[in-house]
């Protein structure tokens, strides 16, 4: 019987084979958490520990709240600061750099057949590299800390096959919302979920990501892509550890299979406050906004930034809206900064801010008000999710994030004259 | 392990962000303090009046969303005895072992159990018992039960590496 990508990738890791809803105990390659370390190093300290087991196996990136918000969070990052030098921790990323999804691969920490941990649920994101990565909680990071080893229970996979050609304008977010609108926030729960079919074959690397960056919100544990070609050559030039990519067998058993065209897809749109509560962009298309949040792991990457600024350039963002742009990175930064993007967006009014997770969790730069719309290309539009619970967060495209930012409602790009 | 207490009972998919908010999740830390807010954006009223022993019942995907630990821990400060759900949200569901938080599966009781009304938990005997009937949840793995039997994570941590 074959072997999924997870089953073998566990199994190796566990030192023997090993089939679904078995528990096995593991040593992940890289272990990733960012500002909630202040924390683990407590919880670490308590148990009891005093030298980190394996300090070259942790990556600590400061992000989500950055620069500190208040004099708490400054406190929080000094601690892990200390932290850090202390345990002589090499791979430390302080606050210029940029949300830790994507830092990981930009920094060679993602590697296909990794098995890599994180006390964040999007540490599924990896998977669009051919790793094996979920989220831990921050007591489980601790206890990474003190022995390097975790539990695991081994998931069933469900296959989730796309085909077809996007229509001009349509990315990778609609499909990610028109599959959690179908499937359910609860659809792929405790499973891994393989994407594949020549749609995701021929997507570039940012597009991929946010596929898997989002495999959480339908519940799954992991996310995992076979690299492409791109893929492949983006890696090459950052990964040290030599690697294998690691492939599902053509037998394998899957416990659900889904099948995707794109063809005919529409702009999807996640309204409050569920990621599953999609419908067409048409159908909503009007509401007032009062806010967009271009930024966030999912969609803030060179390619978002290409989108949105081919729909500002030369225009203005509506007088009511406030339109706030986060680079995933700083390395993001700096090549649309390149390509003249930047003075695009500020020139249509745009606020820039710096790379990190800005609103995303509600700690700080850009909390909305009461009763107000924000419009958001990240992944979450739980009620509270940005900071204030009387605010409503619909999850778009950055197309659709761009478009709507012009006229201040909600619009369907395909009816615009753009 | 006996709990015995109200039902709070609430819907399908409830987030991690209701449950702990993610403004607090770095500047709220003491223990008393968490137990204030748990619940914060979705019941008011809730860390007001929970007592000792309460029993949160929700639907499908409870705790969905962050990895935060923070969803579970606030409970057990709030005194929550249990959480009693159709299905959990994996990361969440560790979380409770990991802080020794009962999290137990049952749809019938979960279907059964109204807001308000008094609930019993023998957690060695595997029952849920209430107004409607006694309903049965499966036992934790194995592997994982002692975890939970030494009072979470660090506890059993501790012991695993011989630290008293």
């Amino acid at each position: 019987m074959g072997k999924t990508f997870t089953e073998k990738v566990l199994g190796r890791k566990a030192g023997k084979d090993v089939v679904p809803g078995e528990i096995i105990e593991v040593e992940p390659d890289v272990a990733m958490s960012h500002d909630n370390t202040a924390a683990i190093s407590k919880t670490f300290y308590n148990i009891g520990v005093d030298k980190v087991y394996n300090p070259e196996m942790h990556v600590i990136i400061l992000d989500h709240c950055t620069p500190a918000a208040n004099e708490k969070f400054a406190q929080n990052h000094k601690v892990i600061r200390e932290f850090v030098k202390k345990q002589g921790i090499p791979n430390f990323y302080d606050i210029e750099v940029g949300i830790c999804h994507q830092v990981m691969h930009e920094k060679g920490h993602v590697w296909p057949g990794a098995l890599i941990v994180g006390s964040d649920s999007h540490t599924t994101s990896y998977g669009a590299f051919g790793a094996f990565s979920a989220g831990i909680g921050r007591s489980e990071m601790a206890v990474i800390m003190a022995r390097g080893k975790i539990w695991l229970r081994v998931p069933e996979t469900i296959r989730i096959w796309v085909e077809g050609e996007f229509p001009e304008g349509i990315s990778s977010k609609d499909l990610m919302l028109k599959i959690a609108g179908e499937i359910g926030a609860d659809g792929a729960l405790y499973k891994a979920i393989e994407f594949c079919g020549p749609t995701i074959d021929r997507m570039s690397v940012a597009s991929r990501f946010v596929l898997t960056n989002m495999a959480v919100e339908i519940g799954a544990k992991a996310g995992y892509m076979i690299p492409n070609a791109e893929t492949l050559a983006y890696l090459r030039e950052r990964v040290k550890t030599p690697f294998e990519i690691v492939e599902s067998d053509p037998d394998a058993i899957y416990e659900a299979e889904y099948k995707f065209d794109v063809s005919d897809l529409e702009p999807m749109i996640a309204k409050p406050h569920t990621v599953d509560n999609v419908v067409p962009v048409s159908v909503v298309k009007g509401t007032k906004i009062d806010q967009v949040f271009f930024g966030s792991c999912t969609n803030a990457r060179v390619e978002d930034f290409e989108v949105v600024s081919n729909v500002l350039r030369g225009k203005k963002v509506h007088p009511e809206v406030r339109m706030l742009v986060f680079p995933a990175s700083a390395e993001v930064y700096l090549e649309v900064l390149k390509r003249g993007w930047i003075t695009d967006l500020v020139e249509a009014g745009c606020v820039i801010m710096n790379p990190g997770c800005g609103p995303c969790m509600g700690n700080h730069e850009g909390v909305p008000a009461n009763g107000e719309v924000t419009l958001a290309t990240s992944n979450r539009n739980f009620r509270g999710r940005l900071g204030n619970k009387e605010s409503f967060v619909y999850l778009v495209s950055p197309m659709t994030a761009a478009v709507s930012a012009l006229t201040g409602r909600i619009e369907d790009f395909r009816d615009l004259n753009l | 392990m006996l709990i015995k207490g109200k039902v709070w009972k609430y819907g399908d998919d409830i987030n991690t962000d209701v449950l702990f908010p993610g403004k607090y999740t770095y500047t709220v830390t003491d223990s008393k303090e968490m137990a204030k807010i748990a619940l914060e954006d979705l019941d008011p009223e809730f860390a007001a009046n929970v007592q000792k022993g309460d029993v949160i019942v929700g639907g499908a995907n409870f705790g969905c969303g962050s990895s935060r630990e923070q969803a579970a821990s606030c409970l057990l400060y709030a005194g929550v005895g249990a959480v009693v759900a159709k299905t959990f949200a994996r990361i969440f569901f560790r979380n409770c072992i990991n802080f020794g938080l009962p999290a137990l599966t049952s749809a019938e009781a979960v279907d059964a159990l109204e807001h308000g009304e008094s609930i019993e938990i023998d957690t060695e005997k595997g029952e849920i018992r209430c107004k409607a009937g006694v309903f049965s949840f499966p036992p934790l793995p194995e592997e994982v039960v002692g975890i939970f039997d030494a009072g979470g994570l660090i506890p059993y941590t501790k012991k695993q590496l011989g630290i008293e």
